[in-house]
């Protein structure tokens, strides 16, 4: 499907938003939540400007998948590492071995069940870490209430992931414009309320 | 008869025709080259006056370049498809007429630039002779390396406009040259592929028709990698700020992911998304370092 205008414009504004989060929105933290934050709104960048340059057609690739999870799951490990220290080498570890594990089961042959069972688990965990984490934090008052975006962003996230899920599998019960004008604003969406998130917080 | 009126519409007639033959969108994107080289050592501006006559000089150097290109390549251009409805071929401008306004823009350009610094006119001028009389007069229409020399010809603005903040040559500026030099195959590279048989039906050696596709593909993926290890050292060296080099990096990392999978899965539209995608990146790269 062409790209709209107003796909384009979307697409160019979340490039913006992300831009503006790596340049400036991130100072001032350690080097390992900064490198987390950096990979995760990175990749958001990087794939909005390759939608607007190529086209939705490159939502099909295998590398679409690890880019996809490599999103959470770098905003996750930068989380944990500010806010839950204890935990910061077991989930460095997780992520590391989850990562490479999405990337083994989607380049390498395996059955479909177990490619999906590794996505689903690693996506899963660190989706609920990026929406459970601000709110323990806010509640332990050690955010601002704002921090909650990045709840919401975490969600989203998530609602993006059952998108793609969609999309690549070719699901023609919504119509593949619909979901992919759905995929396009929830991409600005889940930009948008991270960076408002970790600015506010 | 012949009111202000006929007079604003005859001008107005002529920089319709005249629009194309600069080139604007890619003139400009020059002279913004030249703005970062500029600012690169002077951030912020102070002097108005002289980032203006930088603008102005530039602009009509790089026109007249353009323009004369234009006027030297008319037989070319009327064979090939992609350029045969430009206001030459098309017979909407006598080649006479082309001529005086390459000359004149040139003149102008050059002669504006010597009022502002004569080592900074030197490095105008140098792009300009290596545009027009190296590249355009000389090497196209002889070997498929003329695009080195038209490289180094389009390195030069961003080398003149950091010449003029500093008065000398410096590594950074050298630096500055390499990344719009490694730049520019991207562009011509990916034309030459997607106009290949325009250019076979011309007769212009490119570097398809000399060394195939793949050779051209590989040729453009080191390229992009190159420049945008030759900007991000320039960035460090500068003093850009560190959330901007960041974002350079992350940047540059989607550019080599591009030319990676140019190079694994080659077809037209990754090849066509790369040269886009480095445009964009050069842009970008211009405005980080010209803010710092």
């Amino acid at each position: 499907m062409k790209v709209s205008l107003v796909d384009r414009l979307l697409f160019l504004m979340t490039a913006i938003v992300a831009s503006y989060q790596i340049a400036i929105g991130i100072e001032g933290l350690g080097s390992i939540p900064t490198l987390a934050y950096t990979v995760g709104f990175g990749a958001l960048l990087v794939a909005g400007l390759l939608i607007l340059i190529l086209g939705f057609e490159v939502l099909q690739s295998p590398v679409v998948v690890v880019v996809a999870t490599l999103i959470p799951l770098s905003l996750a490990i930068g989380m944990v590492w500010e806010y839950l220290p204890g935990w910061r080498e077991a989930y460095v570890l997780y992520a590391g071995v989850g990562l490479l594990a999405i990337g083994l089961t989607r380049f390498i042959r395996t059955s479909r069940q177990i490619a999906t069972l590794v996505l689903a688990v690693v996506h899963g965990v660190a989706g609920l870490t990026i929406m459970l984490l601000p709110l323990g934090a806010v509640m332990a008052q050690r955010a601002n209430p704002a921090f909650l975006f990045v709840s919401l962003g975490g969600a989203l996230i998530g609602l993006m992931g059952l998108l793609l899920s969609f999309l690549r599998m070719g699901s023609l019960a919504l119509g593949q414009e619909k979901l992919l004008r759905a995929f396009t604003l929830l991409f600005f969406g889940v930009t948008v309320v991270h960076v408002l998130g970790f600015v506010w917080r | 008869m012949d009111g202000p009126s006929s007079w604003v519409q005859s001008i107005r007639r002529k920089l319709v025709l005249y629009w194309p033959l600069i080139k604007g969108l890619q003139t400009s994107l020059l002279m913004v080259t030249g703005l970062a080289g500029y600012m690169s050592a002077r951030s912020p501006i102070s002097n108005l006056a002289t980032l203006a006559g930088l603008s102005g000089s530039l602009f009509l150097a790089i026109s007249g370049a353009t323009v004369l290109n234009m006027w030297w390549d008319r037989d070319i251009d009327a064979k090939m498809g992609r350029t045969q409805k430009r206001p030459l071929p098309r017979g909407e401008l006598s080649s006479q007429e082309t001529l005086r306004l390459g000359l004149i823009l040139s003149v102008l350009g050059i002669g504006w630039s010597a009022l502002l610094a004569p080592f900074y006119a030197l490095v105008v001028f140098a792009g300009w002779f290596f545009d027009v009389i190296v590249y355009t007069l000389w090497l196209k229409r002889r070997t498929c390396w003329s695009i080195v020399w038209g490289g180094i010809a389009g390195g030069m603005p961003i080398l003149a406009g950091r010449v003029l903040a500093l008065g000398s040559i410096d590594l950074i500026g050298v630096l500055l040259t390499l990344a719009v030099l490694f730049w520019i195959p991207t562009h011509t590279l990916t034309y030459a592929m997607r106009f290949y048989s325009d250019y076979q039906n011309a007769g212009v050696p490119t570097f398809p028709s000399c060394y195939g596709f793949p050779v051209t593909r590989a040729t453009i993926a080191a390229s992009s990698v190159l420049a945008a290890c030759a900007i991000a050292t320039a960035s460090v060296l500068v003093g850009v700020q560190w959330g901007f080099v960041r974002l350079l990096i992350v940047l540059s990392s989607g550019l080599l992911l591009l030319a990676i999978s140019s190079l694994l899965r080659p077809n037209e539209r990754l090849n066509f998304g790369l040269f886009k995608y480095a445009s964009l990146y050069m842009l970008a790269s211009m405005v980080l370092l010209s803010i710092r």
